[in-house]
């Protein structure tokens, strides 16, 4: 069943840095935020296959908005 | 003098100009984003001019649209404040070329001290004690194994290009270096648009304690003391004070007189600061100048009772320093802390916002710059600096009281801030001795 990654603070996307098919482990990246002058990466909560990536660079996310799915 | 000075900036520093220039009788120019519409900075000045979108490098990185904001607002002069395009010198050249003072120092001293790897070279030939490190950049890992090996670990890599903290990164041991390179490497190209990275040995518990310098046109440099600003995070200050606690005299004298022989070595002009670390022995070694305003500038100008902004604005209008060597003399003591909207109990998370109560205090003492006001939007495209709190007093204990009250009366919401973790600073018997070192924030010296 799939997950859904979060971001957890609000920021501009400065790096996907996984993609669809990906294999990640728990605690690695999957997108880079950008938000007051600090990069914050989102991190994959466990291992699993990136499923879908909601995102792309440059864009705007909310807290708590949906940025990736993980199998 | 000028008639009309454009600040190439924005938050409290911008407002802090602004107050410098009105000062001197001057009309003053704001630029903003398309995010800063409604910012203070803007309606306290005389006139502004939209510059782009809320991106930094669509509005105030982008040195066309404010070199047409001069042209179009007829400014005969730009104040850069800092960050954004302060130290960059192809800014301070561009305004040359078109004919208008940038009010800093020359192109080629901001390019000499901007390049990392040069300043330390330029320093050491003036006498002044650097960093153990290497000369130049290191090409790639194996050649900053080498260098480490031989200064000895820990070390720390950073940008040649830069400053702030930024695309550094600390090495305990060799084998965590080659991915340490990488990333700072990466994070150097992104900031900085050069990934070149060079090595220093880090020194452990040591002090962060710099010098201000202020040189004119006609060839005097002189300094204004020196500030302490080891409570850091991420290698960014939250506190300042001057005079430095528990500096002893000899090596006092040693900081302030390798400050002067550094700036007067490359014929500095205009307001600039050489920061040093200082070991528990004493020793004291160059880490960087910054060729402008600091944020910091509040606590000397407060000990000193010197106008930093309006010498700045003389000076770059060819008078001569407002001031004599003899003349500075630091009284009392004053405290700075920097309120961010970060989250000190989530790793210092940036909190984005809307402020949604704002009550600060006011009181004999105590001085404010601040940036936002109560309805406030703190944008997530730009530095979490919102507000600095200033404490004078006739000495440190008497600055601590005053400002460990201020900051419990103190009110934010709607961002999450540093205030708690400057509450407890405040609070903490080794600050309270004078005994800090840069790691104590990251060593966790405040926690809980």
């Amino acid at each position: 069943m799939a997950e859904e990654i979060k971001a957890h603070i609000t920021g501009v996307v400065f790096q996907v840095t996984a993609k669809v098919g990906d294999k990640v482990a728990a605690g690695d990246p999957v997108i880079v935020l950008e938000s007051m002058k600090m990069e914050i990466p989102v991190e994959a909560p466990r291992a699993g296959a990136v499923k879908e990536i909601r995102v792309r660079e440059g864009q705007t996310v909310q807290e708590g908005d949906t940025v990736a799915l993980l199998d | 003098m000028f008639r009309t000075v454009l600040i190439a900036n924005r938050g409290e520093i911008a407002r802090r100009i602004i107050r410098g220039c009105r000062a001197l009788g001057l009309r003053t120019v704001a630029v903003y984003s398309e995010a800063d519409r409604d910012a203070l900075h803007v309606k306290d000045a005389d006139d502004a001019v939209l510059l782009g979108g809320a991106p930094a490098r669509e509005s105030y990185l982008n040195v066309e649209r404010l070199l047409a904001a001069v042209r179009e607002s007829g400014a005969e002069a730009v104040h850069p404040g800092y960050g954004f395009l302060s130290e960059n010198w192809r800014f301070a050249e561009s305004c040359a070329q078109a004919g208008v003072t940038f009010i800093g120092p020359s192109a080629d001293a901001i390019r000499a001290m901007g390049d990392k790897p040069e300043a330390r070279r330029r320093m050491a030939a003036a006498g002044v004690p650097i960093v153990p490190g290497s000369a130049d950049p290191v090409a790639d890992a194996a050649s900053a194994e080498r260098v480490a090996a031989e200064i000895g670990y820990p070390v720390i890599l950073k940008a040649a290009g830069g400053g702030g903290g930024i695309g550094m990164a600390k090495v305990a041991t060799s084998a965590e270096l080659a991915a340490a390179f990488a990333t700072a490497t990466r994070r150097a190209q992104s900031a900085f648009g050069s990934g070149a990275v060079y090595v220093e040995r880090y020194l452990q518990a040591s002090r962060h304690v710099e010098v201000q310098v202020f040189g004119d046109t006609r060839g005097t440099v002189v300094h204004l003391h020196e500030r302490e600003c080891s409570i850091q995070r991420r290698h960014q200050k939250l506190v300042e004070e001057s005079p430095a606690p528990n500096l002893d005299a000899r090596t006092k004298r040693g900081l302030t007189e390798a400050a002067l022989a550094g700036a007067r070595a490359i014929g500095y002009v205009n307001a600039g600061t050489l920061e040093f670390l200082v070991d528990p022995q004493g020793g004291f070694y160059f880490l960087e100048m910054n060729t402008r305003l600091q944020v910091e500038h509040p606590v000397t100008e407060e000990v000193t009772g010197i106008d930093l902004v309006t010498a700045q604005l003389r000076v770059a209008a060819g008078e001569p320093l407002p001031f004599a060597q003899d003349t500075i003399e630091q009284r009392g003591a004053a405290i700075e802390v920097r309120v961010y909207a970060e989250d000190p109990s989530k790793g210092f998370l940036p909190s984005p916002g809307t402020i949604t109560r704002f009550s600060l205090p006011q009181g004999d003492g105590i001085r404010l710059e601040s940036g936002v006001a109560e309805g406030s939007v703190v944008s997530v495209h730009y530095d979490p600096l919102l507000f600095k709190l200033v404490a004078r007093g006739a000495d440190r204990a008497q600055a601590i009281e005053g400002l460990a009250g201020a900051l419990d009366a103190c009110v934010v919401e709607g961002v999450k801030t540093t205030l708690p973790l400057l509450r407890t600073v405040v609070a903490h018997p080794d600050f309270r001795r004078g005994r800090v070192h840069t790691q104590m924030v990251e060593q966790g010296a405040f926690n809980g």
